[in-house]
């Protein structure tokens, strides 16, 4: 197969669109800056939807970012299979795209919160989580101010019995999100969004604490590895 | 020229952070008699002209596409201003 190209979508207002092509090409491919005013994906592989505050988090977290000429484009090739991460600011443009159900809330201590934070990785086939193992616990950063995940009880049924609920909150649960849910995906397993941040823990060095000493966490590796050999098994 | 008001409220099933912390603010200015505070937004919308039928049609669609999100809030009021 040829490289894999992963696009990235810089909004007004994103912040961790760079850290998020860091952890692409750790993971073995090519980044591809994406501008959200071109009606116009380059041809990639996959999309990230990053973290930050897309248009200073006006209206509602992601509600603007969602009809950005970029979306229109990635809403056709999502639903036509494309595999899409949404992060942080990125899951709230990809609920408010209806892409992926539910919504997200002001932390219920209505207090912006960041800590490296325990996860319970509970579907290990999608698209974006193959590289782990069910029931594996790993730790990446959270940091947020509306990451409460909410939906109906119908929706969240929905959601535990179809396996879309892909990483559940480990230990504590830091923004009173239902159900203590992370991040899911959709029916597909191709679009997953979460709250925590895996392109922070990428790189020895600059990641949570691991056992191998402070700085040391590269759990979030897995994320963008995980594409890779999706769009190859593809081929 | 012709406005348009539309107000969103967060569901009331919903915590609504910001009026619980404005409600926490409250007492220690002295107003003691406000038992909760709901938070919700205001939109005005202007038109060119008199507000016809399908302005507000209109405003009633951009109020349920984009103005709220029908997971956690409630259109409650789309409705010409009072002039």
């Amino acid at each position: 197969m040829r490289d894999a190209r992963i696009g990235i979508v810089t909004f007004p207002g994103s912040l961790d669109d760079r850290d998020a092509a860091r952890a692409v090409r750790l993971a073995g491919a090519t980044a591809v800056p994406l501008w959200h005013a071109d009606a116009d994906l380059q041809g990639v592989d996959a999309v990230v939807l990053p973290g930050g505050f897309s248009y200073g988090d006006y209206l509602r977290c992601g509600a603007i970012a969602r009809f950005a000429p970029v979306m229109e484009r990635l809403v056709d090739a999502a639903n036509g299979g494309m595999p899409v991460l949404g992060i942080c600011n990125g899951f709230q443009v990809l609920c408010e795209s209806h892409l992926l159900p539910g919504a997200l809330i002001r932390n219920d201590h209505q207090l912006f919160i960041c800590r490296d934070q325990e996860l319970r990785v509970e579907n290990a086939s999608t698209a974006w989580t193959n590289a782990y193992h069910t029931g594996q616990v790993i730790t990446i950063p959270l940091k947020n101010g509306e990451g409460g995940f909410i939906a109906d009880d119908a929706t969240l049924d929905e959601l535990e019995g179809e396996g879309r609920v892909v990483v559940r909150y480990e230990g504590l649960n830091p923004n009173g999100s239902a159900r203590d849910i992370a991040g899911i995906s959709n029916r597909a397993g191709n679009v997953v969004g979460l709250m925590p941040h895996p392109e922070h823990a990428v790189e020895a060095g600059y990641g949570p604490d691991g056992p191998l000493g402070p700085h040391t966490g590269t759990d979030g590796a897995g994320f963008f590895t995980s594409v890779l050999t999706h769009l190859m098994a593809g081929v | 020229m012709g406005r348009i008001i539309v107000d969103v409220m967060p569901k009331p099933e919903l915590l609504d952070p910001q009026g619980k912390a404005v409600a926490g603010a409250l007492p220690r200015l002295g107003f003691e008699q406000f038992t909760a505070v709901r938070q919700g937004k205001r939109f005005e919308l202007s038109v060119e002209g008199d507000v016809t039928e399908e302005h507000l049609a209109a405003a009633r669609e951009a109020a349920d596409r984009l103005l709220s999100n029908p997971i956690i809030e409630d259109v409650v009021r789309v409705a010409e201003a009072e002039a």
